[in-house]
């Protein structure tokens, strides 16, 4: 490796198809336990980096990895500012406390929305060009001569029309005592990073089982704990016979708490078989006893009002009179979970002078603020270890599982890591929230649209965390407020409806459940002004440069005009922006002889702007669209008597490898100032695709998900 | 209880009727092997016993006995098994949770059968990613079979 210049280096990765990086040395500098702060001897050139003398580069990173690969994308903006060697590239968290103590130094350390680049990318190209000009000057200074006559490259500061050259690590000390000022960061020509597909740093700790996730930490004298709850969400707890289980091995506690039952124990299993095995009388609420056929038809019964009209154009009951036809459709989505596949977890010691929480979160800031506030302590001394996220598609930023793990901790007095089992994680959820909603739209003579009016009925997050929350919760209409279509004269209101459930943030929020029915009635407003679909949003589109390239690229990629072999086979079509990134997506789908279907190939157009890292970007749009496949195909929750009857992977049917279909990526890049997000927007496009497809063979439109209950089997 | 894990012989004091897995992470402190479902069907948690892959979420302690027991961290040293250098060379996990359970069914696999065919390979994969990195495993998979064949 000795001779793995840079020039070698930019060829090797700037040709790589993603993952063909051969004789990349990643395993070196791999990271198990993010959350543990590196013992370093080298200098803090800013908040954000330290060099050692060593050259190595231990770069801090302030949102949290959940797979989407921001330990690696994040980096690679300072790297790039930094002129760095990407080989001598360590990562580790940023300090929440240290952030909390200094005004947010690290900036909001949430993770959410796709924002992790959009939000940070800024100040990760200030710190790395801050840290480049100190190295400079440093260097100057070192030499006696003017910074302007230095330059950085590569891990190195060189003079100009000289040999001379200094490693960071030998003016890393000086670097972090000079001051700088003017500091530039690199016009995007410059890149040497941004832009290529690099791959992931935590790869390595993810292949041979030292990843550290929040179920996988181990504290001295620790104990095991998990929760019952009510299978009826918000009845409550009678009481429960903890002497019918105490003499069981390594029982130690059974606790109350309010609405749950935690029962605490020398191993996760004894607790667990402890836990079943222990007699507990819930309380009953007959109000709650309810049937989803039930809570559907309360949704589709506030048709008959108006809701709060969010926007309109025209005078739509005039308009809606002289129409020539109207169409009208109802869609539903019923409740689904997120399934990561890491169970929720938490592990908390509570002491008199300290807490310590071990958790893989969303949001570490808020964890400290809610275990301060339940212990007392001051925010300072609540220190959150930040693990790796095994999966969280927005469950893991609610905080219901940290505050009962606290609540033991502190009844317990030792260490204390608490395990939902599968069954809990399911029926206790916070879920993608239930939603029905009515479209009508008017034609003329000609078969032109001259009016459309929705109204959605959604069960709102805001209203569940807050029963003073008053307004419209935006998240139930994101992605029907914002859409993008030129309709002459439209309406669009909004009633919200929650149930006893507990409604919570999934992968692309309200946007993949609005994007089912928008991009359905899309399809459907196209056959009633009897245009191809494609045409039809070309058209509803024409003064949208941005958005036709996008679907100009999606027509010719996924050969949409081709005739397929059979005629039951077929391709469908839909788009949506969310996070900034508009992602088109033509699916082709095959309706089987014996009653079932299969989704053969996904092609998918992107415009996010800029794409940091393209190997991660690709990898979050292919896992985006699957993520959203395997909800559109199976996701939904039964509710009987008030509980979720899904408890489990066996009831609750996700996506495996032999129903997953090729995926195929293209960039259209708008390029600009403009960095949209990737985690999310493909999840929200993926549905209205698939059943834009099944309706051309078929004739039957979907109008609810998920498409099981229309078929008999999905390949 | 003696069992036989990684090449050694361990002892440990559970009950009989103990999963595997919660002997592997609780008491050997393999914390690799994942719990995910608990009832067999995410696979998370899968090991191998006597070279076949199986879940240990479903298999009790008393059931290991006297079967070689191989994690993830029995596998090589440094990552250096050739499906997790495919792994790394194909970039293949997000949240990585699921992936040591796909690693360890992937080489059960591919010590049975050399070159498996795409039916094959979804037969003996039957574990669940969230993240859908279904594809780059599959990738993988063929890449080791490919190199196998041409060394």
């Amino acid at each position: 490796m000795s001779d793995f210049t840079r020039r070698d280096f930019l060829k090797v990765t700037s040709t790589a198809a993603g993952g063909l990086m051969v004789g990349f040395p990643l395993m070196s500098l791999g990271v198990s336990k993010p959350f543990e702060a590196n013992k370093t001897t080298g200098p803090e050139i800013n908040a954000w980096l330290v060099i050692e003398p060593d050259e190595t580069v231990l770069i801090r990173v302030a949102k949290a990895e959940m797979g989407q690969g921001v330990m690696t994308s994040l980096p690679m903006f300072i790297a790039d500012e930094l002129e760095a060697d990407w080989r001598k590239i360590k990562v580790e968290y940023a300090d929440v406390n240290r952030s909390a103590l200094r005004g947010q130094l690290y900036g909001s350390m949430t993770t959410r929305e796709s924002s992790s680049v959009s939000d940070s990318r800024m100040v990760m190209h200030m710190a790395g060009a801050e840290a480049r000009e100190r190295l400079i000057k440093a260097a100057a200074e070192t030499w006696g001569v003017s910074p302007d006559e230095c330059y950085a490259d590569y891990g190195r500061v060189y003079q100009n029309g000289s040999a001379e050259s200094l490693g960071y690590g030998a003016v890393a000390k000086l670097a972090s005592e000079v001051s700088v000022a003017n500091v530039r960061i690199k016009s995007p020509e410059y890149y040497s990073m941004l832009g290529l597909a690099t791959p992931r740093l935590d790869v390595p700790a993810k292949v041979d089982g030292s990843a550290v996730y929040g179920i996988d930490v181990r504290v001295p004298d620790m104990v095991y704990a998990t929760v019952l709850h009510n299978p009826v969400l918000g009845a409550g707890l009678q009481s429960m016979r903890f002497n019918a289980i105490r003499h069981m091995p390594g029982v130690i506690r059974a606790l109350r708490l309010g609405d749950a039952v935690a029962v605490v124990a020398e191993t996760f299993w004894q607790a667990r078989k402890a836990a079943d095995a222990l007699p507990v009388y819930w309380k009953s609420n007959e109000g709650n006893k309810r049937f989803d056929d039930t809570i559907k038809r309360e949704f589709f019964e506030e048709f008959s009002g108006d809701g709060e009209v969010m926007m309109r154009e025209g005078n739509i009951v005039r308009l809606m009179d002289d129409a020539e036809r109207t169409i009208e459709s109802d869609y539903y989505v019923p409740y689904v979970a997120q399934v990561p596949l890491e169970p929720l977890n938490c592990t908390v010691h509570v002491q008199e002078e300290r807490a310590d929480v071990w958790v893989g979160h969303q949001d570490p800031e808020a964890v400290m603020d809610v275990v301060a506030q339940m212990t007392g302590l001051s925010p300072y001394k609540v220190f959150v270890h930040n693990c790796f996220i095994g999966g969280s598609f927005g469950r893991r930023s609610h905080l219901d599982f940290v505050i009962e793990a606290t609540r033991i901790a502190m009844e317990i007095g030792r260490p204390v890591q608490m395990i939902w089992t599968r069954e809990e994680d399911m029926r206790s959820g916070g879920y993608r929230p239930m939603s029905a909603m009515r479209f009508k739209a008017g034609f003329d003579v000609e078969k032109n649209m001259t009016v459309i009016t929705n109204h959605s009925v959604t069960h709102s997050i805001a209203y569940d965390q807050d029963r003073n929350a008053s307004g419209i919760d935006e998240a139930s209409v994101q992605g029907l407020i914002d859409h993008p279509y030129d309709f002459p004269a439209y309406s669009f209101s909004h009633t919200r409806k929650n149930t006893h459930l507990k409604s919570w943030w999934w992968r692309s929020g309200g946007h993949s459940i609005n994007a089912f029915a928008m991009e359905c009635f899309v399809d459907e407003l196209a056959a009633a002004a009897e245009q191809d679909p494609m045409d039809y949003r070309k058209f509803l589109l024409r003064d949208k440069p941005d958005y036709l390239r996008v679907l100009d690229l999606l027509e010719r990629k996924s050969q949409y005009r081709k005739r397929r072999a059979s005629n039951r086979t077929a391709v469908g079509m839909a788009m949506h922006k969310s996070y900034g990134t508009l992602v088109g997506v033509v699916t082709e789908v095959t309706v089987l002889a014996d009653g079932g279907m299969q989704v053969d190939k996904i092609t998918a157009v992107v415009d996010c702007g800029n794409v940091a890292n393209p190997l991660t970007a690709e990898e979050q749009v292919e896992g985006g669209l699957l993520y959203g496949l395997s909800a559109a195909l199976y996701g939904k929750l039964t509710v009987e008597a008030g509980r979720i009857l899904e408890d489990n992977l066996d009831t609750y049917e996700v996506l495996r490898m032999d129903e997953t279909p090729e995926v195929e990526i293209h960039w259209e890049l708008s390029g600009g100032e403009h960095w949209g997000g990737l985690g999310e927007p493909a999840t929200a496009v993926i549905a209205p695709a698939v059943c834009n497809a099944l309706h051309k063979i078929t004739g039957r439109r979907i109008r609810s998900l998920p498409v099981r209950d229309y078929y008999l089997t999905i390949r | 209880m003696r069992l036989n894990v990684n090449d050694e012989d361990v002892e440990v004091d559970v009950d009989p009727d103990t999963p595997l897995l919660w002997v592997l992470r609780d008491h050997l402190n393999l914390t690799g092997t994942k719990y995910g479902c608990g009832i067999g069907a995410c696979g998370a948690c899968t090991v191998l016993m006597n070279g076949h892959p199986i879940r240990s979420c479903s298999t009790t302690a008393e059931a290991s006995k006297g079967y070689n027991i191989q994690t993830i961290e029995g596998l090589s040293e440094n990552a250096s098994h050739p499906v997790q250098q495919a792994w790394i060379e194909g970039d293949v996990p997000q949240c990585g949770y699921c992936q040591s359970g796909m690693i360890m069914t992937a080489v059960a696999l591919l010590n049975e059968k050399a070159n498996p065919t795409d039916e094959e390979i979804n037969d003996a994969m039957t574990n669940i990613c969230r993240c859908g990195t279904y594809s780059r495993i599959r990738a993988a998979i063929r890449k080791v079979a490919q190199e196998r064949a041409a060394s």
